[in-house]
């Protein structure tokens, strides 16, 4: 009785050590959520999506800066999400227990763990530096390859999920590998493959780092990815450090826009995620 | 004893039997194990063969040699000879894809694909036929048809396969393996995973089914050998130690060993 009297009081203990975690961690994500409602609404109008990034003192927007911020992480998207894919189904499939495997699977373990800032000095030296300027092509680039490991690791993993069973049952049909791996396990995982390319893409939403020895900025609307390419985050940065208020509403508005579009992403993906976990 | 071809003697009123699948000299290795020794003998056309034996005998690695499935595993080697229509199924030259499309196989656990119940059936014949889509639908309800599917199925053909029960899955991979028409229908242990009543289904099914196939079934329950098969093979530590008509396995074998493991005494 003792005993058991004992074990009632630990468990007791750690729930409450667990709630207290728990809230700990809430109280800051919904205290960040405050204030960034606080600030960003205020700043938020029409105009945000219709203006260019004005010089301080006069009205303005953040259009040329959504723009920027749309097209790069969609073109990195495209860009990285078929070679993620691609390379962790050859993790998954082919290189499980290969020695090329294993290596491919540490390399991208380092990716997926690499600041951001080291991807956009690298993309500096070997892009920006050659083409002697900045340009959204640059900044694509870095947010590519920030794309690739986080898609290649949650599709290998996702597709490892998949019973060995069913991969046994489409050979017994005689299935090629190549229809087994297309037609049956891809298909099983597809929810999970494309949760994993909404995070991707929640993940370069808000990044800096390699947007600032890339993309740069650009006060004026631009197209030509040759160009120096306005962006959401690099904006922020600019605006919120000046020392104007109209400059740093703005900058509020747009870390609005993109913690409202991350929030929506990975509420997408997690509905996307249920659905398959029911069917 | 192992090094005798074992032919099932026939000594009961049975008609005699074709032999579809001849097993020769077959030795089968997990990396450094020897997991089936010096295996001979036939399945034949028309049949249900069972093998029973305790757990880790070799009677499910034996069923799976039979349609290669063990090539998807590059540390697992086959020596000797499967013989179908005279051709050793292990030679270099065999393409394995059309090789299963002539021998069939059925999982422990229900394995239906992610798609409809539809494309669970038409799959595997879009592998092997090009067919319009009114053949494919008259084969698909062939195919449902014969695995005693098609009445609870054919009103939503198009909801996912996944979306079936247990009993149900495990027929809509019986209907998906005979889809293909296949010569041998390969059961390892189907029932396993299922309640009783869908296990008497799936019984009444191999009763049925034995009318156009070859069905080679390993099975851990010897009641069930005893029902569904006319010929039953028993072995232990990776030996086939008994082959013979089921009713002289259960009623009378030869071998001791045999015996105490249907008796009771033994696994």
């Amino acid at each position: 009785m003792e005993l058991h009297a004992k074990r009632k009081l630990v468990n007791k203990v750690a729930l409450m050590l667990s709630l207290a975690a728990m809230s700990f961690g809430l109280f800051w994500l919904a205290w960040i959520l405050a204030t960034i409602l606080q600030l960003g609404v205020s700043g938020l109008s029409t105009a945000v999506f219709t203006q260019m990034t004005p010089p301080p003192g006069s009205a303005g927007g953040l259009a040329n800066a959504i723009f920027g911020s749309v097209v790069m992480v969609g073109l990195a998207t495209l860009i990285g999400t078929p070679i993620g894919i691609l390379a962790g189904v050859y993790l998954a499939e082919y290189g499980r227990n290969t020695v090329l495997g294993h290596v491919t699977r540490f390399i991208n373990d380092i990716l997926l763990s690499a600041p951001s800032i080291v991807i956009g000095l690298f993309i500096y030296a070997a892009v920006v530096v050659p083409m002697g300027k900045f340009s959204g092509f640059a900044g694509v680039l870095a947010l590519a390859l920030l794309v690739i490991p986080v898609v290649i690791r949650t599709t290998e993993n996702i597709l490892r999920l998949v019973p060995d069973s069913l991969r046994e049952a489409a050979s017994a049909l005689g299935a090629p590998k190549w229809i087994m791996i297309m037609q049956v396990t891809v298909r099983a995982s597809q929810a999970g493959i494309l949760t994993g390319i909404l995070l991707a893409v929640a993940r370069i939403a808000g990044e800096t780092a390699p947007l600032m020895f890339t993309a740069l900025s650009n006060q004026f609307w631009s197209t030509d990815l040759s160009e120096p390419m306005a962006n959401l985050p690099m904006t922020i940065f600019r605006f919120a450090m000046s020392p104007f208020k109209d400059w740093q509403e703005l900058a509020w508005a747009g870390v609005l826009l993109i913690t409202a579009g991350v929030l929506v992403l990975n509420i997408v993906a997690r509905a996307l995620f249920k659905e398959k976990i029911s069917t | 004893m192992a090094n005798v071809t074992l032919q099932a003697q026939s000594t009961e009123k049975k008609p005699p039997a074709e032999t579809q699948l001849a097993i020769r000299n077959f030795n089968f290795y997990y990396g450094g194990f020897h997991a089936l020794k010096n295996i001979n003998m036939d399945v034949y056309k028309g049949r249900v063969t069972a093998f029973i034996g305790p757990s880790g005998c070799g009677k499910s690695t034996l069923l799976r040699t039979l349609n290669r499935m063990y090539s998807l595993y590059p540390e697992q080697r086959a020596e000797g000879e499967l013989l179908l229509d005279g051709k050793n199924l292990l030679d270099r030259d065999v393409d394995v894809n059309d090789l299963r499309a002539r021998i069939g196989m059925v999982f422990q656990k229900p394995t239906p694909f992610p798609m409809s119940i539809y494309d669970n059936i038409a799959f595997g014949v879009r592998l092997h036929e090009n067919m319009p889509r009114g053949r494919m639908d008259e084969r698909v309800e062939w195919a449902l048809q014969r695995a005693a599917l098609w009445g609870e199925v054919k009103d939503k053909l198009g909801q996912s396969g996944m979306s079936l029960s247990g009993g149900q899955q495990q027929r809509l991979c019986i209907a998906r393996g005979i889809a293909v028409k296949p010569q041998i229908l390969l059961l390892d242990e189907p029932t396993s995973a299922l309640d009783p009543i869908s296990t008497l289904r799936i019984e009444e099914l191999i009763h049925d089914l034995k009318k156009d196939f070859t069905i080679v079934i390993v099975t851990h329950n010897m009641q069930q050998a005893a029902r569904v098969s006319d010929y039953t093979a028993y072995m232990y530590l990776g030996e086939l130690i008994e082959f013979d008509f089921t009713d002289t396995i259960f009623i009378k074998p030869k071998r001791k060993e045999t015996e105490d493991y249907i008796t009771g005494r033994f696994g």
